[in-house]
Formats: structure tokens, sequence, C-alpha cells
């Protein structure tokens, strides 16, 4: 996936950005509107995410300009504004979804998969790996043509691992990355995702092995 | 709100007793005055006869042979005849010598040929006395001769009461004209006022403008205070909502840079117990993020509430909108969402108000929800407009369901989740804002239900 991230503040830039690209995704981070402009003409992204203020102007006025000239590529508002007031202009001028800071990354993350989901129906970033076909934006897993469906957990678990075939997760890693730190991330919940995991793969050449005291790898059998 | 001040008084019943009592006084008056004039010309005319007459004997009178002889004419008497026959006396004197007539007629006190008048007690009857004397000289010798002549008042005091009561039947008219003129001049004057009170009820929650109608100039210290009162409170309204939508900005955009930060490093580290700290320091940020917005919400809600503008607005849309924008975060639970609705819920509402305690239920259904739970939102116009949000959690701990809409108050089970305590403390408030409740319970198959009720 490729994003763009419009934001002034150069610390949360960097913190997003190298979060998103240890999820495996390249990211541009443009600090101001200009920049953002050049970018958008040079290059095609899959997704914005915008601040709305900006030092040389407004996130909004950005997202109708380019709305106007008839780009397509889905934005994602970034606003540290009051959610009681803001919510209504964002949406209303062709965002396609909002998130508040401070924010949670997995709920950035979930909100980028469903609005991709939504206006694209499928990715190119299509993986093929051991008789398996994997569209991670789309949730979609076809394992010897046929298809399975997948809870979201099981798609993101899925997601990392086959991200990083023959890397070794531990199980609190991958719990960080699937429960929201509200809760105590629960190793045997890991069990249970990485139990349903075998099973849709079973017919593939892919295989989750276990570690023992070290955690999880995915291994292309064949 | 709503504390109405006590009252001390009506301007209009002390309007209106100040101008009757004016009325009455000068009714009275006038009466009097009326009847002093009309007295006092009736006895002018009473006395112009008498002089005449009184003059008319006099010049009759002459000195024969030593004696004096007074020959009354006829007409001095015939002149003073009136309708009611009052009765004449007379008296005539030849210097302190009764010559004829009524002996104890008292006279007017005078000298000369002036007439002097009097009105005295005659044979127990008030009379009118007039005194007049003339000096007549024969033989060198000098001889005063007086003559006092009365006349009862009969026709008079007839004539006076019919002036009194036509007085006192203008007096009353006037009076009765001036209670109309009173009344009439206090409605119009307090009119004045009543229309300012209409234009100022009259206006809706939002408008503070200053008003611009011309008003007397006795009213115009007080409309120019108002507008100045007004003036300061919509500067002060506009500037505690910047204020908190400000804040809300400040506090924000630095939560996220450390959250953000957090989470990235916590990705990166690989000892377990500085995995363990870096997760607590997450937390804590995460409860500090929430309890910062729902402070800054609940400070926008009770501000909106003070205030509210109600819209028309369909329950149906502004809720499945909200279950739009939730269901990212129920997927990453692997929650199912179930809205049921069954066509549009008019209402008339604010919908910022409403999509924020709704917003609320939603965000504890999601939180209390066990994985790959259920969570129902259902709206419905008939009987009542409600929006009703249950989980297929644990449900409310027993015996709380009264304290936990109360502020900062948390259920026994919330251990363990992030949450400040105000979300259903918004969502009650909002509900009262508009009229409505906020209903908890459990269902008897276990799970929480958050009823709100317009």
């Amino acid at each position: 996936m490729k994003f763009l991230l419009v934001e002034d503040n150069q610390e949360l830039a960097s913190a997003i950005s190298s979060r998103m690209r240890q999820d495996g995704h390249v990211i541009e981070h443009a600090p101001n509107l200009s920049d953002a402009q050049a970018f958008i003409e040079t290059t095609e992204f899959d997704l914005i995410l915008l601040d709305i203020m900006l030092p040389d102007g407004d996130g909004r006025a950005f997202l109708k300009r380019h709305r106007a000239s008839q780009l397509d590529t889905p934005v994602i508002i970034l606003t540290a504004r009051s959610q009681v007031s803001d919510r209504i202009g964002t949406l209303d001028l062709g965002a396609d979804d909002y998130v508040t800071k401070p924010f949670d990354h997995a709920e950035l993350e979930a909100r980028c998969r469903a609005v991709l989901r939504r206006k694209a129906g499928t990715s190119q970033t299509v993986i093929e790996l051991g008789g398996v076909r994997f569209d991670p934006v789309a949730g979609l897993l076809d394992v010897r043509g046929q298809r399975v469906s997948l809870r979201n957990r099981e798609l993101r678990l899925l997601e990392l691992l086959i991200n990083a075939p023959g890397q070794v997760f531990s199980k609190q890693k991958l719990a960080d990355r699937l429960f929201s730190y509200d809760h105590d991330a629960s190793e045997n919940a890991i069990e249970v995702y990485v139990g349903r995991l075998r099973k849709h793969l079973k017919p593939s050449d892919l295989t989750i092995t276990t570690l023992r005291g070290l955690g999880y790898r995915l291994d292309n059998g064949s | 709100m709503g504390h109405s001040p006590s009252v001390s008084g009506s301007l209009r019943n002390r309007l209106v007793l100040s101008l009757i009592g004016g009325a009455a006084i000068l009714a009275v008056l006038l009466f009097f005055v009326v009847r002093n004039y009309a007295a006092q010309v009736a006895q002018q005319g009473q006395d112009n006869i008498l002089r005449a007459s009184v003059t008319s004997i006099l010049d009759a009178a002459a000195i024969r042979e030593g004696e004096v002889e007074v020959d009354i004419p006829y007409a001095a008497f015939s002149m003073l005849g009136t309708a009611s026959d009052d009765r004449i006396f007379h008296a005539i004197y030849q210097d302190a010598r009764f010559l004829s007539g009524y002996p104890y007629l008292p006279m007017a006190a005078g000298r000369g040929r002036e007439s002097t008048f009097a009105t005295v007690s005659h044979q127990g009857e008030a009379v009118r006395v007039v005194t007049a004397s003339r000096v007549l000289i024969a033989d060198g010798k000098r001889t005063n001769v007086r003559v006092a002549l009365a006349q009862t008042q009969d026709a008079l005091s007839g004539q006076l009461e019919q002036i009194s009561k036509n007085a006192a039947l203008l007096g009353a008219g006037f009076f009765v004209l001036a209670i109309l003129l009173s009344f009439w001049a206090t409605s119009a004057t307090i009119g004045q006022l009543k229309r300012l009170t209409d234009a100022v009820t009259r206006r809706g929650p939002q408008d503070l403008s200053p008003f611009q109608k011309p008003v007397p100039s006795e009213m115009l210290p007080l409309v120019t205070s108002l507008n100045s009162l007004m003036g300061r409170l919509d500067q002060s309204l506009g500037q505690s909502e910047d204020f908190i939508a400000e804040a809300a900005h400040r506090v924000r955009t630095p939560l996220a840079t450390v959250r953000s930060y957090a989470e990235a490093t916590l990705q990166r580290l690989d000892k377990e117990e500085n995995r363990q700290d870096m997760r607590s320091m997450m937390r804590a940020i995460d409860e500090s993020s929430r309890a910062a917005v729902q402070l800054l919400d609940h400070a926008m809600i009770t501000f909106r509430s003070d205030h509210l503008e109600r819209q028309d607005i369909d329950l149906a849309q502004l809720v499945d909108e909200l279950v739009v924008r939730l269901t990212p975060i129920a997927e990453m639970k692997d929650l199912t969402l179930h809205y049921e609705s069954d066509g549009p819920v008019p209402y008339s509402g604010d919908p910022i108000l409403i999509q924020n305690a709704v917003r609320n239920l939603l965000d504890n259904a999601l939180k209390y929800a066990p994985i790959e739970g259920t969570v129902t939102i259902a709206v419905s116009a008939t009987p009542q407009v409600v929006i009703n949000v249950c989980d297929s959690g644990k449900g409310f701990p027993d015996g709380e369901l009264e304290t936990l809409t109360s502020r900062f108050k948390r259920g026994a089970n919330a251990e363990g989740t992030i949450g400040s305590g105000l979300g259903l403390t918004i969502a009650m408030d909002v509900a009262s804002a508009h009229g409505g409740v906020l209903k908890l319970s459990n269902q008897p198959e276990g799970g929480a239900c958050a009823q709100l009720l317009f």
C-alpha cells in the first residue's frame, strides 16, 4: 500500500510513518499543503491521511480542491478538534472517514482497511504463496482456489505472518498487534487464532510452526 | 435558569391608582370651585337688586316740615319678587331713631351712601341684608336717613342647590372620564414594555443580536444596557465554544504523538519486561486522552444543552451513520453490529448532542461486549421515540443501575477497560436536555441495555 501522510506535527508524522513501514507499507510525508500537492501530482497513492490544521492552509480546503479535480484517491481526515462539532463538515466535503487524535493505530489501520475495501473492491497487493491467494484489503483468502471466509483477527494475524514468512513472532508481539491495550492481551487467545488459521491453511503448502518459548513462524513447506 | 424574580407591586396598578387619585382630588376641587363661583354670582345678583331697591327707597326719602318722610316706591319691592316668594323686611331710621318697618332687623355695619351687605339671621331665618344711608339737609340741619332692606334666600338656596347638583354631576363626569383616560394611558405606556418583553421572549436561544427597533426615550437606557449585556454574553459564549475546541486541539495532538511513539516503540521492543512497561504506559495514555476527550465533550454538551437548538432530524439515519462509522471498530473485535429500524424516525432535537449520546452508548457496548459477541442497536418511533443499545456482555453489575449515571462513577466490572466514567452521564444529560430519560437495564438472557427515551 502506498500512503500519503499530510501532517505538520513532525513527531506525530514520524511516529505514524514508522508504524506504517513496520506493517510493510510505503509512506510519504508532506508537512504542508504545497508539498502534498506536489506529491499527488507526481505519484499515485492508495490512500491519503490528511490533517486539518496545516501551516499553509486548511486541510478541508485542500480536500475540496482535490475532489473538484476529479481525483478519487480515498482520504481519511486526522482531526484533533472536538468530535462533537467537527464531524459534519469533513464527511460532507468528500472525506471517506476520519479519526480523532489521539487514535489507536489499530483503529487507523481498521479504518484504512474499511475505506480501501469500500473504494477499490480489491487491491493490487495480492499475495500468492504456497497455493494461497490472499488479498489483505478485501480480506479474501483463496486456498487452492477455494474461498475461505476469515474473521477480522484471523485476517490480521495472517497478514502479519504472510508478510514475513520465515520470521519468528512472539506470542506477546502478536497479541499486541491483534488486541487493544485496554484488555490484557491473552496468549491463550493467540493460540485459538493460530489454531483456526492452521485449519484454514491445511490444504495449502503453508504451515504455522510453533517454536516452544519463542513463538510462531509461517513456513512455505513446498 | 427559570428562576423567577420576586414581584414588588405592579407598575400598572401604581400608575392607575395615582392617576385615579389625582383625578378624584381634581374632581372634588372642581365641584367646590364651580359651586363657590356660582354661589358668588347668584349672591351678587341678589345684592344688585337689593342695592337698586334700597337706593330707590333712599331716593324717595325727603324732609317735609322737619320730618323725614319716606314714601316707599312700589317698584322698590316689586323688583325683589322671586319665584319662591321670598319675604322682604325693611327698617328705616332717622339718625338713630327708628321710623318704620321691622325694628329688630339687624343692620349691616357701614356708613355713608355706600351700601353694605351682610348675611344675618332674622326671625330664625338667614336673610341677606343691605344697609345704606343718605344725608338730607333741611333748614340747615343734617339728617341722616338709614334704610336696611332684607330678603330671605329661599330662591337663592334653591338656585344654589341646582348649581351644586350640576357641579357634582360635572365633577363625577370628569372623574369617570379621567379613569377611562388613565386606564388608556397606562395600557399605552405598559404596552411599550410588553412589546419589548415579547420581542425578548420570541427570540431563539442563540439570538443574541442587539435590539434595533425604535423604543421610547425613557426605555432607551434599559434597552441599551440589555443590548450591552447580550453583547457581552454573546462574546463570552463564543469564547467558551472556541476555548473548548482549542483546548481539545492542544491536548489531543501531543497525546496522539506520545501514543503513536509508544506504539511504534512497543513493536520494536523484545524484552518482555520492557514491553510490559510500555503497555502500562499506553494504557495510561489512553486513560488520560479518553478522560480529556470526554471532559471536553461533557463541557460542550453542557454548553449546548443550555442553549438547546432543535432541528428536524431523522434518528434512523443519524444512528445508521454512526453504525457505519463504528463498524471498523467492531470488526477489530470481530463483533457483529445489528442495526434494526423500521423506516425514518423523525424527531426535533440537536443532532450533535444526540449523536454524541448514542456514540457514548455504542462505545460502551463495543467495549463491554465479549470478542466475537453481538451489539444490537434499535431505533423506533412507536409507541415512543426510542434508541436502544444492547450488548452480549456481562451486563451492569447488580445494584449499580442507579448510580452509574452519576459523574465519574464507573461500574465495579470496569476494571481493565479504558474509560472516564462520563459516558453515561453525557447520555443522560443529553436525554434530559431533550426532555427524555436514559434507562439502564440488564437483559434476562444476559447483557446490558441502555435506552434513550425521548
